[in-house]
């Protein structure tokens, strides 16, 4: 920390470090300047006026440099003629602030009736009212009545989609620039400016879609009024109205911290429903953002298609039965066959994969991760440790980034690192595709899928700038993701940047560590509970006698693996809802989504966070870990199944790295900076404060001083011309379980489409938007082609989850394909 | 297809070495009137056309257009007759000078003239005050100033324009 | 005025042509600087001779070339030729017919902080001066005055022209960066000053046209020599430009300290037959307006003297008013032109100015009440001192000294019956 700064402010003195701007400082002595343009997030720019102080300072003898001091010894205060922003103006020594005098109430007063006359002051109809700064400034401040003309008012459009996620109230609007600044400097995806002048100025986009950032909603957030909605929420409920509830978002291993607005509502036959998802200010995990595809990403925890009845396969179908059939068909099922195999997806809470693992291990069974990615085990020693925090990432500190895209895989990973980048740190990226972390790379490395962990070792090895540039940093953190990678590869990748951290000597650098940036919200958690993934999968589950499937959809991801599946002897099935895996099985739970539920999950970053319930559970549903400790109670095995919190002290006495954590610690909380919470609505962002919990790090598992071996780098395959290298690629936006019925995404999710280079479709011989069919023993599949350039030659992009069965790269055969045209067109 | 990048190159690449490299951006503004060159205002694929060559999004080219009183997003007459009438002109009749014109055009200000070729425009000052009444007209990619200007005069000059409009359709056609 | 620093043109015919202004010492001061001088010593030169900025806020030049930091580069130099307060049209004659000059300023300029690149703002609707001056850089670079390493050392300098578009608020230096980078022109914050982050994020000076003219002269003949023209505090000439009601309206390049009276009556001709002359305004529509009388006529024009009637000399953009002007219908005239020209990033200013015309065009039309003129008054004081930058404050100037000092011609247009609430 700097050097530290007195100054009084309003009579009080306050000591900050050098550099707080007077706002800040006021703010930690708890006295509030009303700010709008100003926000602790961003640069200043002083625009709105709000902030307007007395500012005085210590007059200063010019022969001397001494202060001149009053008659009465204390120092002289000069007065400029001016007030000053506050928010644009540090401290400095023996300041004197004056927030409530009546020069600045009189500033005050001015700025907010010259904002209102162009306001509509419509706050019964506002979805802000209630938590807005304008509004509340209004009561303590505005003119009772106003002496602006109301024909005079310039009638502007209120209802303005900025796309089909953000609406803008132009009349509202005040024009800050929160927003406008946000998208520029903080996401950096400039779709929204200013255009026009004067009062005439206005928030335009020309994007297509409109408004086209994976961090639109932020600007929500931080929109002082209610100028900026969300199509999700406008007119949804007013704020008073909802209860807040902690949670975390399910869809990468970032963990953002989020709340769930909740109410009772009569159009759902009066049951209590999510209207909104905002940020939970974790300045270890998200600081106050979240990505659109948390906030809007939530409705399948909604759909009706849920599952509410277990159902058990009798004569051949799958007949709801009663909890008791099922869990006893189950039992039965365990008891009358050997060889378990129980397959876990990374969705899981640490509770439900900790049971099913005891389960497991009692039966001899094989817990499986139900996973492409490995290297889970070096991220349990070679991880993030203590209180180790993205954003302490700067000069001098380095970063790498490999196969993975995090703008698209982790967005919030994505803007931490640019972020930390931006502060000076040195990045490296490492993909075989231009991503668009790379604006911030101080080296890119590029390779060919095939070459990646040749190209990776040249870190460990050579004297290449990016190496030195690594080895010489004081803090190194890695991640990695498996684009382009089989689990084996990813694994020796994992292996090789658990070397680099130790042959560089950073690994007991406080800063340090390796991040994987997993598909799944708690796949880590699984690693650190037991399970492992299986690079012969199909094989693994079709000599099964039992497979026990949780939160996965084999069946639906890959033929083989649902092939394998209806070789195995008897399945059973927890799921929200009736996938391919489920149709095949003999026993289907229903379990209930994590906004019904307790638990935790585990971060990338080796993070332990709790959700709570925020809605009452689906009737007829339970909980993944009780179901699975029902089961066992029939089998005679004692697994607690009474809580998630009960199971979580279980996991606390059996795993090292757990040891001593509690669902108490996890909910502790330490003071945090910014405040953004209720009661500070001039920051904004978060509209709550987090009361529930910032999460724990785990202690790393010991690694003594083992040497890291990796397989040796297999020189890449030779192929014949016309195959393919078909690689599965993240997009954020993708159409699996937890996606697709989300309507509001609809326009903007990943469709089954293949990206090929231009010379790649040349050599093939098609052309954008023709089609190509790709085989591959026993699959085959026609898949509409667009051309872009940024896609390596010889290779085919399919985005994940999409809708083509491709779990791993794989080399197909390529041919263009030409389609029937439909008949009677 | 660029085709704004197509037809000029040579100059959008003088334009473009005024700057240093990393800030291309400041080439926006020299762009969009090349572009306005072509349609007298800006089209939308012309602002995506710069927005490429500047590696920018379109959103910030169009809030520049949006912010520049001489930049148009919309088709307008050819040439826009501006006349100013700040304060210092109309201390030296500009505003009746202004009135006797559009009276003479038969169009109001903001209005195109039935032929489609002039708008006649009020403009804040453009440095000619000494001059007064002055106008300019800001059409064909240049802007051109005609001071002490009478009603008489004035004509003068919109009937050249005029004919040269008729005599460049006559041409082509 | 028989001597001419500035506008030498008028006394050296074709001054416009390179080989003439070369034959008159032409480009002598810069190559002077270049291979006989440190920039240090130009800066000390120029901080010697008192010249001050001519761009409206008369900051010493040499002081202001002297804060740019040595240690963060490359520096920018800009010229600032936005001339766009209403009745400013001295700049335009400046490159129009002296255009070496005001090239040479700059280029010497550019030699003082050490840039290799310059750049020339112009307003875009000086669109023909922009290509006259293309021809005249590129004139320069054929005569090997401009480009790389001149003069047989290592300096290299090039110019370029950048046309702004139609927006006042480019004239203000940071808004007039942010243009330049390409994005609207909306001011910065001050601090950091242009000096230390300006084009770019880099130390940059930017001066007035008329300012950086007057650099050839203060490297050649010395600062001593400078200070034979004008006052103590405000050495040197000054072109004013004269217009409104006056017979000779033009620009008249007059040494600081000339007085009211001669600049009107002497030189401009006085007011039109059979008028008095009633008020003036010294900065264009950013002015206050100055009751004029026999008293006041014999003020001298400097930067110093206009204090006592809150007002400065600015551009010195003289707008002269006789007694047929209504200040009630003035202040409609300059709120208007604020109201279109405010940028829209403060609150004040934006709100401001179009509250402000509201209610001026209504009372400027008759159709206003007397309360109206004291709202008007109200909303110009709550602006003050509260905006971004100084367009705002500008703004509000006619307003307040209209009303506190023409009453009366706001109560001759007033409504008598209220027509509303
Ligand atoms: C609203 C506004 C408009 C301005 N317009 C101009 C202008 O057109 N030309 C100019 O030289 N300076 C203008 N200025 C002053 C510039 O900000 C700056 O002070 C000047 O260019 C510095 O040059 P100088 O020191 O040589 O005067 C303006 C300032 C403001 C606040
Ligand atoms: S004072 Fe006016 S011109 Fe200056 S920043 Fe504010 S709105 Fe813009
Ligand atoms: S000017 Fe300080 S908060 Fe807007």
């Amino acid at each position: 920390m700097g050097k530290m700064v007195t100054l009084t402010i309003d009579d009080q003195v306050v000591s900050v470090p050098q550099g707080t701007l007077i706002v800040d400082a006021a703010k930690k002595a708890g006295i509030d300047i009303p700010v709008f343009c100003y926000h602790p997030k961003m640069e200043p720019v002083g625009m709105c006026r709000m902030c307007l102080v007395e500012v005085g300072r210590p007059v200063i003898d010019r022969a001397t440099g001494q202060p001149v001091l009053e008659a009465d010894g204390s120092p002289k205060i000069q007065f400029g003629p001016k007030l000053e922003t506050a928010c644009t103006t540090p401290v400095s020594e023996g300041m004197v602030v004056r927030t409530q005098t009546q020069v600045v109430a009189e500033a005050c007063q001015g700025i907010i009736e010259f904002l209102l006359t162009s306001h509509p002051l419509d706050c019964p109809i506002c979805d802000k009212g209630g938590e807005c700064p304008l509004q509340n400034l209004t009561m303590a401040y505005g003119p009772g009545e106003s002496r602006f003309r109301y024909e005079d008012k310039m009638h502007l459009a209120k209802h303005l989609p900025l796309g089909e996620l953000i609406y803008l109230d132009r009349e509202r609007c005040i024009l800050c620039g929160r927003c406008v600044r946000f998208q520029s400097t903080v996401a950096d995806d400039p779709v929204i400016a200013f255009s026009q002048r004067g009062r005439a100025l206005q928030i335009v986009t020309f994007s297509e879609p409109g408004f086209d950032s994976y961090f639109s909603g932020n600007t929500t957030d931080i929109c002082p009024v209610g100028a900026l909605t969300t199509a999700d929420f406008r007119f949804g409920a007013r704020p008073w109205e909802m209860t807040p509830s902690a949670s975390i978002c399910p869809h990468c291993p970032v963990g953002c911290n989020i709340t769930f607005n909740v109410r009772r509502e009569a159009a759902a036959g009066g049951r209590e429903v999510i209207k909104r998802v905002m940020p939970r200010q974790n300045e270890w995990v998200n600081e106050i953002w979240i990505c659109d595809k948390g906030r809007f990403g939530y409705h399948y925890t909604e759909s009706p298609e849920r599952l509410r009845q277990p159902l058990v396969r009798k004569d051949g179908t799958l007949q709801p039965a009663s909890w008791d059939e099922a869990l006893r068909a189950a039992a039965e099922g365990l008891r009358t066959h050997q060889r378990l195999v129980s397959l876990a997806g990374g969705r899981l809470s640490n509770e439900d994969l900790f049971n099913l693992y005891r389960l497991t291990e009692a039966r001899q069974g094989r817990a499986v991760l139900y996973s492409t990615m490995g290297g889970g085990d070096y991220v349990q020693r070679y991880g993030l440790s203590g209180e180790a925090n993205l954003a302490a990432l700067g000069k001098g500190d380095a970063i790498l980034v490999v196969a993975t895209d995090l703008h698209e895989e982790a967005p919030l990973w994505w803007l931490r690192v640019k972020q930390a980048a931006e502060r000076g740190a040195t990045l490296v990226v490492a993909n075989a595709r231009p991503t668009k972390l790379e604006r911030y790379a101080a080296h890119v490395m590029r390779y060919t899928y095939q070459d990646a962990l040749l190209k990776v070792q040249t870190l460990l090895t050579g004297n290449a700038p990016e190496a030195q540039a690594l080895a010489s940093a004081a803090n190194l953190v890695i991640f990695y993701g498996s684009e382009g990678l089989s689990l084996e590869a990813s694994e020796a990748l994992a292996a090789m940047l658990a070397r680099l951290l130790v042959q560089n000597g950073q690994v007991e650098r406080p800063l340090s560590g390796l991040v994987a940036v997993w598909p799944h919200a708690n796949t880590q958690g699984a690693w650190e509970i037991g399970f492992r993934p299986d690079p012969r999968l199909a094989e693994t589950l079709s000599a099964a006698d039992v497979v026990w499937v949780a939160a996965a959809d084999p069946a639906g991801d890959d033929v083989a693996l649902a092939r394998a599946l209806e070789k195995a002897g008897f399945v059973i099935v927890q799921d929200l809802f009736l996938t391919e895996t489920a149709r095949r099985a003999d026993v289907v739970f229903p379990v209930q989504a994590f906004t019904e539920r307790e638990g935790t999950w585990t971060t990338g970053e080796r993070r332990v966070q709790r959700f709570y319930p925020a809605l009452p559970e689906l009737e007829g549903t339970r909980a993944d870990f009780a179901i699975v400790a029902q089961v066992a109670e029939h089998l005679g095995l004692a697994l607690e199944g009474r809580s998630a919190l009960r199971v979580f002290q279980a996991i606390a006495q059996a795993l090292p790295a757990f040891a001593g954590l509690s669902y108490t610690r996890l909910a502790e909380v330490v003071e945090q900076w910014p405040i953004v919470g209720r009661s500070d609505l001039y920051y904004g962002g978060t509209a709550y404060e987090n009361t529930q919990g910032l999460g724990v790090r785990l202690a790393r598992v010991s690694a003594e001083a083992e040497a890291i071996a990796f397989p040796d780098v297999a020189p890449a395959e030779v192929h014949t011309p016309e195959a393919l290298y078909l690689v599965p690629f993240v997009r954020l936006y993708d159409q699996g379980q937890t996606l697709r019925p989300s309507r509001l995404l609809h326009r903007r999710v990943a469709q089954a489409v293949l990206y090929l280079a231009p010379q790649t479709a040349a050599q093939l011989g098609v052309q954008n938007g023709e089609h190509v069919q790709i085989s591959a023993d026993g699959w085959s599949e026609t898949l509409s082609v667009q051309v872009v350039a940024n896609v390596p030659a010889g290779a085919g992009l399919v985005p994940r989850s999409s809708g083509v069965a491709l779990r791993q790269p794989q080399w197909v055969r390529a041919q263009r394909a030409v389609l029937e045209p439909q008949a009677g067109s | 297809m660029n085709t704004l990048r197509a037809k000029y190159a040579d100059e959008i690449e003088a334009i473009l070495a005024k700057y240093p490299p990393e800030h291309k951006r400041s080439a926006v503004m020299p762009l969009l009137y090349l572009a306005q060159r072509e349609e007298g205002y800006v089209t939308a694929q012309a602002m995506a056309e710069i927005a490429e060559i500047l590696e920018i999004s379109i959103t910030d080219v169009a809030s520049v257009v949006g912010f520049y009183s001489l930049y148009y997003d919309q088709p307008h007459g050819r040439y826009h007759i501006q006349v100013c009438t700040d304060l210092p002109c109309a201390l030296r009749g500009a505003e009746d000078f202004l009135k006797a014109l559009c009276q003479a055009l038969g169009i109001g200000v903001g209005q195109v003239t039935p032929d489609g070729l002039f708008t006649v425009e009020e403009v804040k000052c453009i440095g000619a005050c000494h001059r007064a009444p002055v106008f300019q007209v800001q059409g064909d990619g240049e802007i051109v100033f005609h001071e002490n200007q009478t009603l008489e005069t004035a004509l003068a000059v919109i009937e050249a324009l005029r004919q040269k409009a008729h005599q460049e359709k006559e041409g082509t056609a | 005025m028989s001597e001419y620093l500035i506008l030498r043109h008028r006394a050296i015919p074709g001054l416009e042509r390179l080989p003439v202004y070369l034959e008159h010492q032409g480009f002598a001061a810069f190559k002077k600087a270049v291979t006989e001088l440190q920039p240090a010593q130009i800066i000390q030169m120029v901080k010697d001779s008192g010249l001050r900025g001519r761009g409206g806020a008369g900051f010493p030049t040499g002081l202001k070339w002297s804060f740019l930091p040595n240690d963060l580069w490359p520096h920018y130099v800009v010229a600032n030729a936005d001339e766009s307060e209403p009745g400013t049209f001295k700049d335009r004659e400046i490159m129009e017919s002296n255009p070496f000059q005001f090239l040479e300023g700059l280029m010497i300029a550019s030699y003082a902080v050490q840039a290799r690149v310059a750049y020339i703002y112009i307003r875009g609707e000086y669109w023909h001066i922009a290509k006259w001056l293309d021809q005249k850089i590129a004139e320069l670079e054929q005569a090997g005055l401009l480009g790389e390493n001149l003069f047989g050392t290592d300096y290299s300098l090039r110019l370029y022209t950048h046309l702004g578009a139609g927006a006042y608020i480019c004239g203000e230096e940071t808004a007039l960066l942010e243009s330049l980078e390409g994005k609207i022109g909306q001011p910065r914050l001050r601090p950091p000053f242009p000096a230390t982050a300006g084009l770019y994020n880099r130390p940059t000076v930017v001066n007035n046209v008329e300012t950086l003219a007057n650099v050839p002269l203060i490297v050649l003949h010395g600062p001593a020599w400078y200070h034979n023209y004008g006052t103590d505090k405000s050495p040197g000439t000054k072109v004013f430009s004269l217009s409104g009601c006056v017979n000779r309206p033009g620009n008249y390049e007059l040494p600081f300290g000339v007085t009211f009276r001669e600049l009107i009556f002497e030189h401009g001709g006085g007011v039109p037959e059979g008028r008095t002359l009633k008020a003036v305004m010294t900065a264009g529509a950013s002015s206050v307006l100055i009751p004029m009388d026999e008293s006041v006529l014999d003020t001298p024009m400097d930067y110093e003297s206009l204090n006592k009637f809150g007002g400065s000399l600015g551009s010195a953009s003289v707008i002269v008013l006789d007694d047929s002007v209504n200040m009630a219908w003035l202040t409609y005239k300059t709120v208007n032109f604020f109201k279109h020209e405010s940028c829209g990033k403060c609150t004040p200013c934006r709100e401001g100015t179009y509250w402000m015309n509201r209610l001026a065009e209504r009372i400027a039309r008759g159709q206003g009440e007397a309360r109206e003129v004291e709202l008007l008054y109200q909303v110009a004081r709550q602006m003050q001192g509260k905006c971004l930058c100084a367009l705002g404050e500008f703004s509000t100037l006619a307003v307040v000294s209209s009303i506190d000092r023409f009453r009366a011609d706001y109560e001759a247009v007033v409504t008598k019956e209220p027509v509303y609430g």
